[in-house]
């Protein structure tokens, strides 16, 4: 690799030495020099990258045609079958819709809860760096160690939970839990923002305090209310980092494993299954590699779509530059 | 005036402490809880420990296992780290400082592995693994790791080294340095806070994670922390107390990293959804 661009080393005093006649022939040995150099330093990522991301990905996508139990090659062909399955599957069917529901809890509660308590803590309050550093604390730990702990904290009757309603005689309001299915999706909702809101807290903060305190300023001299000051200062300067907070939200829920595995397994009876769960129990669990694939690239699908979408019609304004406006410095 | 604003912001104040109280009880119960035998901790599963047992901290600290997990999971957490970082450091030296064709394709496909659920590559990167015996192997999660790491470590990167003022290369040149001189003297030194905030993300998200040491290691030789932790429920699942205080003990090194690196982990969190 290192031998790549030594030549470019060389080419410098060398590019003075051949005469007029053959000065193109010179700028094009000089043009590929250059390529290879700027091509050698992705070589790493490159093999890395192609091997270990792109190679699985696309031979999820070859063996998602096949019925296939993850020994050998594939080779039994059965063309879009599995595709067909998955769009009869109930548990997949169900794995979307509540894949939506969380979407949709968040985007409504979630997101907006984060941003309320960022305004709160953007404001010169005593102990807000306490409050912060706590809020966030939560995203540092593993979901493995969350999903146990919340695993005993809801443990019906003998979890915290169950006990604390206990002690304000709100006995009523117990319950299974994560073993209710009625009840299991709000409950991982709950420790999912219990884990999560803090770091889209964490991106608005930091969009708050990029907003010139000159434009609040202006606004409070001009008459206006918090109210209105949030809603038409605060509000729209901060909607580039709420459009990619509201990306990265998606994105976890449309492939939402760990937590869901440790604490659930998917159950009770598939009420708790994500997208991600399912592929595991068919890859791993019964042997059903090909289809396991199918819901793989189904999902990486659905992800695919959607963020270009997003990117096309929402994201658009604020990646306008990144990728246009890029100067090369060995030009 | 003093007690007008105390008045204005108390209901502020009252929000935000009934938000901390609910995020700290699950922590502060879980602390208590492994002070408490289980039989301690039905009876009185709320007060304060009576009397505090200290055995279930002490018994997990004595305990080799433990120190195994942890071992093996700061091995493989170093591992990934020094991959994911030298290698993207290249890539995304060549993509802020060189144009060439094809260019903007590659950073677009890097930046398409940002949504690549690794879900998705689990099944035949586990074939993968396997046909290359790095199962049970603590390469076969640090290469994967790396790889699944790049795409934004390379984004963050890239923008850092895009600031470094075009004068300096020019300056570079002219004193006889080639493109891997600039990159090893004058680029890598000027860009160590940011080389320190993608080896912060780095660190947490190797630490944290649980998909892939779950499929690649079978035999508990290289355990991490959070299968440790899953492993540990399940064999002693009718020991809360116990569970408790491992729990505990398992967040500690999460934490007191968070305590040291916030600025790095904070600013590389923000920076990777913004910059992207």
């Amino acid at each position: 690799m290192t031998s790549t661009f030594l030549p470019d080393k060389r080419s410098t005093p060398g590019a003075d030495r051949p005469p007029p006649a053959t000065a193109a022939a010179g700028r094009t040995r000089r043009r590929v020099l250059h390529w290879l150099t700027a091509v050698g330093f992705q070589v790493p990522a490159l093999v890395l990258f192609g091997t270990l991301v792109l190679l699985p990905m696309l031979f999820a996508v070859y063996a998602a045609f096949f019925r296939w139990g993850g020994f050998g090659m594939p080779e039994d062909f059965i063309g879009g079958d599995n595709f067909t399955r998955l769009f009869q599957d109930p548990v997949f069917l169900g794995d979307l819709w509540r894949c939506l529901v969380l979407v949709a809890l968040s985007l409504v509660l979630q997101l907006p809860f984060a941003l309320a308590l960022a305004v709160a803590l953007n404001q010169r309050i005593r102990g807000r760096a306490v409050y912060r550093m706590l809020f966030f604390a939560p995203y540092i730990l593993s979901e493995a160690i969350t999903g146990v702990l919340f695993g005993m904290i809801f443990a019906p009757d003998d979890g915290l939970a169950d006990q604390l309603l206990g002690t304000f005689g709100l006995d009523g309001l117990g319950g299974q839990w994560f073993a209710d299915p009625d009840t299991v999706m709000a409950t991982l909702f709950l420790v999912m923002t219990w884990k999560y809101f803090g770091f889209h807290m964490m991106l608005y903060l930091a969009g708050l305090q990029s907003i010139p305190a000159e434009l609040t300023e202006a606004a409070l001299i001009d008459g206006a209310g918090p109210w209105q000051r949030f809603r038409h200062v605060t509000l729209p300067l901060l909607a580039p980092t709420l459009r990619i907070s509201v990306f990265l939200s998606v994105i976890g829920s449309i492939q939402l494993f760990d937590l869901v595995w440790i604490v659930t397994a998917g159950g009770p009876d598939h009420h708790s299954e994500t997208m991600a769960v399912t592929m595991f129990q068919y890859g791993f669990k019964r042997y059903q590699v090909g289809y396991a694939s199918a819901i793989s690239v189904a999902m990486f699908g659905i992800s695919l779509v959607f963020a270009l979408a997003y990117q096309r019609f929402v994201l658009r304004r604020d990646l306008e530059g990144a990728t246009t406006t890029m100067r090369g410095g060995g030009s | 005036m003093s007690a007008r604003r105390t008045g204005r912001t108390l209901p502020l104040h009252l929000v935000l402490a009934v938000v901390g109280v609910a995020m700290a009880v699950p922590l502060v119960y879980a602390v208590l809880s492994g002070f408490k035998s289980t039989d301690q901790l039905s009876r009185n599963p709320i007060g304060l420990p009576d009397p505090w047992v200290t055995g279930n901290y002490t018994d997990i600290l004595g305990s080799s296992s433990f120190w195994q997990l942890l071992g093996s999971s700061t091995l493989i957490a170093v591992g990934t780290t020094v991959v994911v970082v030298a290698v993207s450091a290249l890539a995304a030296f060549s993509f802020a400082r060189f144009a060439f064709r094809g260019r903007e394709t590659l950073f677009t496909l890097f930046t398409m592995g940002l949504m690549f659920p690794f879900a998705v590559a689990a099944l035949p990167l586990f074939l993968l693994l396997r046909s290359m015996d790095l199962l049970d192997n603590p390469l076969g999660v640090i290469l994967p790791q790396a790889a699944f790491g790049l795409p934004m470590t390379i984004v963050i990167l890239r923008g850092f080294f895009r600031e470094i003022p075009a004068e300096l290369e020019e300056a570079a040149t002219l004193d006889g340095c080639g493109p891997l001189g600039f990159f090893w003297r004058i680029l890598l030194p000027m860009a160590r806070p940011a080389l320190g905030t993608v080896s912060v993300l780095a660190v947490v998200a190797s630490w944290n994670n649980f998909f892939l040491p779950l499929l690649v290691f079978n035999e508990p030789t290289w355990w991490t922390l959070p299968i440790g932790v899953q492993q540990f429920q399940g064999q002693y699942s009718s020991e809360y107390a116990r569970i408790f205080a491992y729990l505990v003990l398992a967040m500690v090194p999460a934490l007191a990293f968070y305590s040291v690196a916030e600025r790095q982990l904070v600013g590389g969190l923000t920076a990777g959804a913004t910059k992207g």
